[in-house]
C-alpha cells in the first residue's frame, strides 16, 4: 500500500512537472511562430465566436434562475430591493467566470483536445516536426493567447446577459421595480469585483486550454488504449481535469480576494 | 578505392520498445542522388528505421551521419531537417487546410518568403505534380493517389535534398502501387533528390531503385543492387523475394489434393 501511494505521488509530481514544462515550452515557442496574429484570430474565432450561442443561452437562464430564487429568498426578509445586488455580485464574482469557463471547456476545449489527439494519431504533429515547424508554437501557443482574450470576453457577455435575465424574472415577471433593480446593480459592483471576474476568467482560460492541449497532444501516451479510443479517452480526461481545475482555481483565487 | 558520395550513413543503429529490440545494429549507406529502398516483411522495423533517420524517434544507440556530420550534433540535425522531407505512410495532410494551404505550410512557417512568393512556389509544386486544378480542395475530398501526390508536393516544395518515403504504397491496389513508384522515379529524376524508401513491394522496388537493402528481424540481411538482389541465393533474401512463387507452389499443392468425400 505504501509502495502504491509512493508510486502515485511520484506519478503526480512527474505529470505536474511535465505539464509545467509543456506550458513553458508552448509560451516560449511564441517567438518562433510565424504569422502568429492570423493563427490567434483563427483560435479566437474557434474558441469564441463558435461558443457564443451557448454562452448566451446559459447566461440568460442563469440570470433568470438567480432572479427567481433570489426574489423568493429576499422576500422572506422584505428585502426584494436587494435583488440587483444579489444577482450582480453572484454573477460577477462567481457564476460568470466559472460557468462560462465550464461551457467553453465543454465545447471548445473538448474539440481542441480531440483535434490534437487525431492530429497526433494521424502523424500530422510528427509531420510538422519533420518540416521544422515548432508544433507547440503552431498548434498550442495561439490557443493559449486566444484563451486570454476569449474567456474574459465571454465572462463579460455572460454577466451582461445574466443581469438582463435577472431583471427579466425579477422586474418583469415578479414585480421588482426596474429602477431599484438596476440602481442596486450599479451600487453593488465595484472595480475589485470586476478585477476578480476577469482575473478568474483569464486564469481559467489559460489553465483549461493548457490542460486540453496537453491531453490531446499526448493522446499517444495512453497505454491502456490506442487509436480512436485513445483520442476519446484523452478528450474525456481533458474535460474532467479542466472542470475540476476550474473549481479548485476558483476557490484559490476567491480566497485571495475575500 | 571507394569513390561513391554518400548522402546518408547509418552505423550500428539500435532501437527497442518496452525491452524488446526492434533494430539490432542496422548499418547502411545511401548514395547521393539515388533511390535507395529498404525492403522487408511487415513488423521488421522498417518504419522505425526511417523514423529514427527522420528524427521522429530517438535511437537507443548507433550513429546517423549526414554529409559527414553525426545527427547527434544539434546544428547538423537542424541542417538535416531543413534539407530533408518525410512522406508519411498515411500522408499526414492537414485536413482543415486546402491542398494549396497544405503545400504552403512549410514555406509559411520555416522561411521568410513573402505571401506572393509562397503562393507562386506552392502553386508551382502543385502544377509539377499535376494537382493545380485541385488547389482549393480539402485532402478529404481527394482520391488516395491524389493525396499521395499532394503529400509529395508538400515534401518537395522546400526543395529538399533527401526525401524519406515511409511505405508509400501501403493499402494501394497494384495499379496505384505502380503509379506511386513511377511518381517517385519520375520526380526523383526531375528534382535530383536522394530518395530513401521503405516498402515490402519487391517487384516495384526492384524496378525503380538504384540500390536495395533487406531488413529482416532488425538486421540488414542484404545490401546491393536490384540485380544482385534478384540473383541472390542467400536464404533470407530468397525467402522474401520468392514469396509469391512459394504461394503459387502452396496453392498448387492444395489444389492437387483430392477433396474429402463424405
Amino acid at each position: 500500500m505504501v509502495r502504491q501511494l509512493g508510486q502515485t505521488t511520484l506519478g503526480i509530481v512527474r505529470d505536474t512537472g511535465d505539464f509545467t514544462l509543456f506550458c513553458g515550452r508552448a509560451f516560449m515557442s511564441l517567438s518562433k511562430t510565424r504569422r502568429l496574429p492570423r493563427r490567434i484570430l483563427r483560435a479566437v474565432y474557434e474558441q469564441g465566436a463558435v461558443c457564443l450561442p451557448v454562452i448566451a443561452i446559459v447566461g440568460v437562464f442563469t440570470g433568470l434562475v438567480l432572479g427567481l430564487q433570489g426574489y423568493h429568498v429576499l422576500s422572506r426578509f422584505g428585502s426584494e430591493g436587494l435583488l440587483g445586488t444579489l444577482v450582480s455580485l453572484s454573477l460577477v464574482r462567481e457564476m460568470a467566470p466559472v460557468l462560462a469557463a465550464l461551457m467553453l471547456v465543454g465545447q471548445a476545449g473538448s474539440a481542441f483536445a480531440a483535434e490534437l489527439g487525431i492530429q497526433r494519431n494521424t502523424e500530422q504533429i510528427a509531420a510538422l516536426e519533420t518540416m521544422g515547424v515548432n508544433s507547440l508554437g503552431y498548434l498550442v501557443a495561439p490557443r493559449l493567447i486566444a484563451a486570454l482574450l476569449v474567456f474574459p470576453a465571454q465572462a463579460a457577455l455572460f454577466v451582461v446577459l445574466g443581469l438582463w435575465g435577472g431583471s427579466l424574472s425579477g422586474s418583469v415577471l415578479l414585480g421588482v421595480d426596474s429602477g431599484v433593480y438596476w440602481s442596486a446593480v450599479e451600487r453593488a459592483v465595484e472595480f475589485r469585483d470586476l478585477r476578480e471576474c476577469f482575473l478568474k476568467a483569464a486564469s481559467f482560460g489559460v489553465l483549461t486550454t493548457a490542460i486540453c492541449a496537453y491531453m490531446g497532444f499526448h493522446a499517444d501516451r495512453n497505454t491502456s488504449s490506442a487509436g480512436a479510443r485513445a483520442v476519446s479517452a484523452s478528450t474525456t480526461r481533458a474535460v474532467v481535469f479542466s472542470s475540476i481545475t476550474v473549481l479548485i482555481a476558483d476557490y484559490v483565487i476567491s480566497s485571495f480576494f475575500i | 578505392m571507394e569513390t561513391t558520395d554518400f548522402a546518408l550513413e547509418v552505423e550500428g543503429l539500435e532501437k527497442g520498445f518496452d525491452g524488446s529490440a526492434v533494430l539490432k545494429g542496422v548499418s547502411l549507406r545511401v548514395p547521393r542522388g539515388s533511390i535507395f529502398t529498404v525492403l522487408g516483411p511487415s513488423g521488421t522495423g522498417k518504419s522505425v528505421l526511417l523514423k529514427c533517420i527522420g528524427n521522429i524517434l530517438a535511437p537507443d544507440s548507433g550513429r546517423i551521419v549526414f554529409e559527414g556530420r553525426p545527427l547527434r550534433d544539434p546544428a547538423a540535425r537542424e541542417d538535416f531537417r531543413k534539407r530533408c522531407s518525410f512522406l508519411f505512410q498515411g500522408n499526414a495532410l492537414f485536413d482543415s487546410l486546402t491542398a494549396l494551404e497544405n503545400v504552403a505550410l512549410p514555406l509559411e512557417q520555416t522561411t521568410s518568403l513573402g505571401k506572393v512568393e509562397i503562393f507562386k512556389r506552392s502553386l508551382k509544386a502543385l502544377q509539377q505534380l499535376e494537382m493545380k486544378d485541385f488547389a482549393d480542395r480539402y485532402p478529404g475530398r481527394l482520391s488516395g493517389g491524389m493525396q499521395k501526390r499532394l503529400a509529395l508536393a508538400r515534401a518537395i516544395v522546400t526543395q529538399p535534398e533527401i526525401v524519406l518515403f515511409d511505405e508509400p504504397t501501403a493499402g494501394l491496389d497494384p495499379l496505384r502501387r505502380n503509379a506511386v513508384f513511377s511518381m517517385i522515379a519520375k520526380y526523383q529524376r526531375r528534382f535530383r533528390f536522394t530518395a530513401l524508401v521503405v516498402t515490402h513491394d519487391v517487384p516495384e522496388a526492384l524496378a525503380v531503385s538504384d540500390r536495395v537493402a533487406l531488413l529482416n528481424q532488425g538486421r540488414i540481411a542484404f545490401e546491393g543492387t536490384p540485380a544482385a538482389f534478384a540473383a541472390s541465393s542467400e536464404s533470407g533474401v530468397a525467402l522474401f523475394r520468392d514469396s509469391v512463387d512459394a504461394l503459387h507452389r502452396t496453392l498448387a499443392a492444395i489444389r492437387s489434393e483430392q477433396p474429402a468425400t463424405s
